[in-house]
């Protein structure tokens, strides 16, 4: 198939990264802002960032209803932290008014592992990834609390307080989540992941 | 400079990867200074990516006089309790203690601010030192490299707070974008001569080179007081943007805020930012900057 056309929701957050990261696996990246550039792109990337103001913003500018609509209509989604709130049917410690794409059948908590001097880096094994294990980079990240039958689990780290993992990376159909940003570390073999999930999902 | 964790298990907190890439998360926003756990609700509605908590906006500071400190470590704490994005408070330049009050306080960024009195006239503090990543203001390419190589995790022009005043923004941020596309122009030989002239270590110059930005993210502040100078320090290149006293001096502040945090993300977009700008009320009044004196110019604050 063509290379897949990938947006980059550059509403706020940590875009520039991931244009660079999904054009390292080789994607065509470009960043949207707009529902008609929404409607352009074969799938998308939703960024870390600060999950209020993005669903402020999403729904603002009119972007809630059609991100919503293509999700439904199976178009692949990534999100990274505050994208992986966004990706959540049900969130705990958001804002009383925060909106949610939503679209997998989970319930993530915000900031779950704490304020800026708790964010971390770990080495963690991802699922289906060969080679090394994958750095983890969690900013002030949310985790997931529970997950529906059909969520595949992908990635968890151990808690710090007991003998529970906390679960940080997650699949459904075509819609994929992390609590961590890949696109921080250099290391582009999620995105590739995804890149692999889009053209999957075209044939 | 960071620290990977190849083969260790055991989590890393602190490390710069992890301090720079809290600064990345906020790129695109508006970080808005409040003095009080309402003003923080207020700013937290409008879509503002973080706060500053400080006692007094930089304008009242200047009306004020006397020596601004650090703020009221119950102040800061209402206003983390108050809203759940980061929470940023500042420390005088040079004060390493009020920084680590700051950070067992739990802030999530520390601003080594010029806005305050000077504890060290010669030195900043180490920022290496602790585990809160810091933000430094900078009016040129050689500031901003010496607050990196002092462990800044961010930079932001500085212009000149508390004015309402634009044009010092624009001078900070132009003058270090400048910088930056000369170096690029230069050859390894100059890089050498380009460091000594910049006063700031050759490695972090040949960073700069290549990359052809700063090796951690660049805001601006210091003087943004409407949607438009928002969006002209984004044109400009500005990664994001603090607004201070712009906001909570301003006649109708909720609205205000929410505008310039329109403008932000729409700064290419002449039609959005004139929807933002309409029936804002009255901005600050603002202060003709060429009629400050030396003495009163918070950029001349910091080495």
């Amino acid at each position: 198939m063509s290379t897949p056309t990938i947006g980059v929701l550059a509403l706020q957050g940590d875009v520039r990264e991931h244009l660079v990261a999904l054009a390292a696996a080789d994607a065509l990246a470009r960043p949207v802002r707009r529902p008609e550039e929404l409607a352009e792109v074969d799938a998308l990337v939703m960024p870390g960032g600060e999950s209020t103001t993005i669903s402020k913003l999403a729904v603002l500018f009119g972007l809630m209803d059609p991100l919503r609509e293509r999700v439904r209509a199976g178009m692949p989604v990534y999100g990274t932290c505050a994208g992986m709130i966004m990706l959540a049917d049900k969130i705990l410690d958001g804002r009383d008014d925060q909106e949610t794409v939503g679209g997998i059948d989970m319930t993530v908590r915000r900031n779950a592992f704490g304020r800026q001097n708790e964010s971390f880096e770990t080495a963690i094994p991802f699922a289906g990834m060969t080679g090394e294990p994958v750095t983890g980079v969690f900013i002030r990240a949310p985790w997931v609390e529970s997950v529906g039958a059909g969520v595949e689990v992908l990635a968890e780290v151990p808690a710090a307080d007991g003998p529970d993992a906390r679960i940080v990376a997650v699949r459904q159909g075509n819609l994929l989540a992390t609590s961590f940003h890949p696109e921080l570390t250099g290391d582009h073999r999620v995105h590739e992941y995804f890149v692999r999930m889009v053209e999957a999902a075209a044939r | 400079m960071s620290t990977t964790p190849t083969t260790a298990d055991q989590p890393q907190i602190g490390t710069a990867r992890v301090k720079r890439g809290m600064a990345e998360q906020l790129k695109g926003g508006v970080i808005m200074d409040v003095v009080n756990a309402e003003q923080a609700k207020i700013a937290e509605d409008a879509g503002a990516v973080a706060v500053m908590a400080l006692e007094r906006v930089p304008a009242d500071i200047r009306k004020d006089g006397g020596v601004a400190r650090m703020s009221d470590p119950n102040m800061i704490e209402e206003i983390i309790d108050a809203v759940s994005i980061p929470v940023m408070a500042k420390s005088r330049i040079g004060h390493f203690v009020e920084a680590q009050v700051l950070q067992s306080l739990g802030v999530d960024y520390i601003d080594e601010s010029e806005v305050l009195t000077p504890a060290d006239e010669i030195n900043h503090s180490d920022k290496w030192a602790f585990t809160t990543p810091f933000v430094c203001g900078a009016t040129n390419l050689g500031e901003a490299l010496r607050r990196i190589a002092e462990g800044a995790a961010m930079i932001r022009s500085k212009g000149e707070a508390g004015t309402g005043n634009v044009v010092e923004a624009v001078r900070h941020l132009r003058q270090i974008k400048n910088e930056i596309a000369k170096l690029r122009g230069f050859d390894n030989n100059e890089l050498y001569a380009a460091a000594k002239e910049l006063r700031a270590p050759y490695e972090l110059v040949r960073e700069v080179a290549e990359l052809g930005k700063l090796p951690v993210v660049l805001f601006s502040a210091g003087g943004v007081a409407t949607p438009a100078d928002a969006a002209l320090m984004r044109q400009l290149g500005a990664e994001g943007v603090f607004v201070g006293s712009g906001i909570f001096k301003s006649g109708d502040p909720a609205k205000r805020a929410a505008a310039i945090v329109k403008a932000t993300t729409f700064f290419d977009d002449p039609k959005i930012i004139a929807d933002a700008s309409r029936n804002l009320g009255e901005a600050m009044v603002g202060i003709n900057c060429d009629t400050l004196p030396e003495s009163e110019r918070y950029a001349n604050r910091g080495w």
